[in-house]
């Protein structure tokens, strides 16, 4: 037990994350670059094409990454900020700040190109039914804590004031995931969830999949890069960072 | 130290739940204005606002979709297979509009019972396939039904 805990504590030291994250990020980098190339191969070239929509359907293999990664990454931002608020680390909070523009970043994309697919299968860029709005929102969300994280200048203050807003914020995430199903909505049910086999020609899924990999890696790394400039800009005055730049 | 970490632990806790029960009755209260359309049966049990503009969603009846003599309004049926409502349209169409598929229309409901569209999106479902996978599903559809058919005679 008290090893177990010693570990978890180690990594939860910005000192011991540092070189740590340092040496992940090109492995996640990788993976990215493989898993996209592979997604978008399999998806643009393989995959065939749809009965209904054409080669239009495509994007689906950009945009359902995209939604994904932002609901997801907003739970992962809301888990760090909540664990900052209970205990006091100062890891977390530097974690929810680096994953919330990537989050925005995921959003914005799942609207941007859900407009581009909307247009031309539904004749229609946007319209307010309950599952474009709920994400639009989600965008909101994600730009709120970022505006009021930088508006608050003693870090401490500005993660516990964006831990509250992301953590009152994760009720939008079961509205948005379950919005096609509680209300009747423009935007079509999903192809894929836990409950059912999805309702994809096989290649199509794998193309999804892959796309959605790269995602994932993707957000880790940028992630990781933007939690190691926060950690230096944060701890600038201690020992640890001292000694790495005299390194330098 | 520990106990107010609990503390804190239960105030987030707490909240959340809190939050989660404030969410569940103002979702549930709204849950009619949170609709994007009305079905042909909610219009028909008077559901819809009447005397403003609304959206209804269906599936459009096969063989429905018909010209006028004018050559660019349009009348199709709008249908969940329990009641029908007839549509009429003058503008463009998505290229998913197609008979049997969903589809969304905004306008107003005459007194007439015909409602009069000012826009129409196509609803297409999460299912995606080849072609001939479509095709194939259509054909082990023809032969089910065909065999059923074969089978009625023969009782």
């Amino acid at each position: 037990m008290s090893n177990r805990l010693f570990n978890w504590f180690k990594y939860a030291s910005p000192q011991s994350f540092y070189p740590v994250a340092g040496r992940m990020i090109p492995w996640f980098w990788a993976l990215a670059a493989v898993f996209g190339v592979a997604g978008l191969y399999v998806g643009f070239l393989v995959a065939p094409t749809d009965a209904q929509q054409g080669e239009g359907y495509r994007i689906i293999f950009l945009h359902v990454p995209a939604s994904w990664m932002s609901m997801f990454i907003y739970l992962v931002m809301a888990f760090w900020a909540g664990l900052g608020l209970a205990f006091n680390t100062r890891l977390s909070g530097m974690m929810a700040s680096a994953l919330a523009p990537t989050g925005a970043l995921f959003a914005f994309l799942s609207l941007w190109t859900g407009a581009l697919w909307g247009k031309p299968m539904w004749g229609a860029w946007w319209v307010w039914d309950a599952r474009l709005t709920s994400e639009l929102i989600l965008l909101f969300l994600y730009i709120g804590f970022i505006a009021l994280q930088s508006a608050i200048d003693d870090p401490r203050r500005a993660d516990k004031a964006g831990a509250i807003l992301a953590l009152v914020g994760v009720v939008n995430i079961p509205i948005i995931y379950f919005s096609v199903k509680w209300w009747n909505t423009l935007h079509q049910g999903s192809s894929v969830s836990l409950t059912k086999s999805p309702s994809m020609a096989a290649t199509m899924l794998w193309g999804m999949l892959l796309c959605a990999l790269a995602c994932w890696m993707y957000s880790i790394a940028v992630a990781l890069m933007r939690a190691r400039g926060i950690m230096l800009e944060r701890e600038r005055h201690t020992e640890w960072v001292r000694a790495l730049l005299a390194d330098k | 130290m520990l106990k107010a970490r609990h503390k804190r632990i239960a105030l987030i806790v707490g909240g959340l739940v809190i939050l989660a029960g404030v969410a569940t009755l103002v979702l549930n209260a709204f849950q009619s204005n949170l609709v994007f359309f009305f079905s042909p049966t909610q219009v028909a049990a008077g559901e819809a606002p009447k005397g403003k503009t609304f959206r209804i969603g269906g599936l459009v009846k096969e063989g429905s979709i018909k010209r006028e003599a004018d050559g660019v309004t349009l009348r199709f049926i709008v249908t969940d297979t329990e009641k029908d409502l007839t549509v009429a349209y003058k503008g463009i169409l998505p290229d998913l509009f197609r008979e049997g598929k969903g589809a969304v229309a905004q306008g107003k409901l005459g007194d007439d019972g015909l409602f009069v569209a000012s826009e129409v999106l196509a609803k297409h479902d999460e299912n995606y396939m080849p072609p001939e996978a479509t095709k194939a599903l259509d054909d082990a559809g023809n032969r089910a039904a065909a065999n059923k058919a074969a089978q009625t005679l023969k009782q």
